[in-house]
């Protein structure tokens, strides 16, 4: 159903790493969605600008590109509403858990090659393929 | 300034998720379904942004200072403890299970469609009651003066 895209995905990918890099250079920061998100949570975080920011930087994009005519997100997702609130309380609470995401970890971690994300990104890629295949290939097969 | 300069790095950062095809959850659970049809674009990626983010590094670790703030604010920590475990297993499975991960979910919050709300509220309650719980669960009382002693350290946070 969907096709393979090396060319988008590596530039895709390379705009990501471009916005991470810039991060660091500009502000010192590590481009950590879940970080960023999390800290912005806690009562006694002194530094909330650049957050609110980044946040709002991610949530314009699709915005500006309606402007050029792309359509806004509306994401294809056939789980049951009771199993999206789930997989969301899971996401939120085990990366704040894991100090991490896919961002943090998983881009961040391995470009500073971190033996702890690095660790962090096996686990949590191993984990999901498993639940993918349980879920398409166990109860859905 | 940092906050301009943030502001920008989110809306880059939103466009290279957008455009790679992260911000589509089917797209993603295509990638993790290694035993189906196995679509390998998220490998790109990840090669893509890893590249580009360690060249950007290399460039900030020659340099003294960050242009809008005092310090560099590089992760230190190196130990592999249950929390990184544990919390990367619920994440692998809260991510198999939907295909969005945090990044993707605030993108693709901007078409305010149902189940990407309900995904969000509830990442951000998950990340709400780690916050809250979290102290007690995992750190033992006589490391808590410790934790408070260096919990103002934005660094040692990994992302």
């Amino acid at each position: 159903m969907h096709d393979f895209t090396p060319i988008s995905g590596f530039a895709g990918g390379a705009l990501i790493g471009l916005a991470a890099a810039l991060l660091m250079l500009l502000t010192g920061r590590i481009a950590g969605v879940t970080g960023i998100v999390g800290g912005l949570l806690q009562p006694d975080t002194a530094d909330r600008g650049w957050r609110i920011a980044f946040i709002a930087g991610l949530i314009a994009a699709p915005l500006i590109a309606a402007l050029f005519g792309a359509p806004l997100p509306r994401p294809e997702m056939n789980a049951s509403l009771v199993v999206i609130a789930i997989a969301g309380l899971l996401v939120g609470f085990g990366t704040r858990m894991g100090n991490g995401c896919t961002s943090g970890h998983g881009v961040c971690g391995f470009a500073r090659l971190s033996g702890r994300s690095i660790v962090a990104t096996f686990i949590f890629m191993t984990a999901a393929i498993a639940t993918v295949a349980i879920a398409r290939h166990v109860i859905g097969g | 300034m940092p906050v301009l300069a943030s502001f920008i790095c989110g809306l880059i950062f939103g466009a290279g998720l957008l455009i790679s095809g992260m911000t589509d959850p089917q797209k993603v659970l295509g990638f993790l379904d290694l035993f189906g049809a196995w679509d390998a674009t998220l490998a790109f990626v990840m090669a893509g942004a890893v590249a580009v983010t360690a060249s950007g590094f290399a460039i900030a670790r020659r340099r003294a200072a960050p242009t809008f703030s005092a310090r560099f604010l590089w992760p230190d920590r190196n130990d592999i403890d249950a929390p990184l475990v544990g919390g990367a297993i619920l994440f692998g499975i809260g991510w198999g299970l939907a295909g969005i991960c945090p990044g993707p979910a605030l993108v693709n919050l901007a078409g305010l469609s149902l189940p990407i709300v309900v995904f969000v509220v509830a990442m951000l309650a998950g990340m709400i009651g780690q916050n809250l719980l979290g102290k007690n669960l995992w750190r033992p009382r006589t490391m808590a003066p410790r934790a408070a002693e260096t919990a103002s350290l934005p660094s040692r946070a990994d992302g």
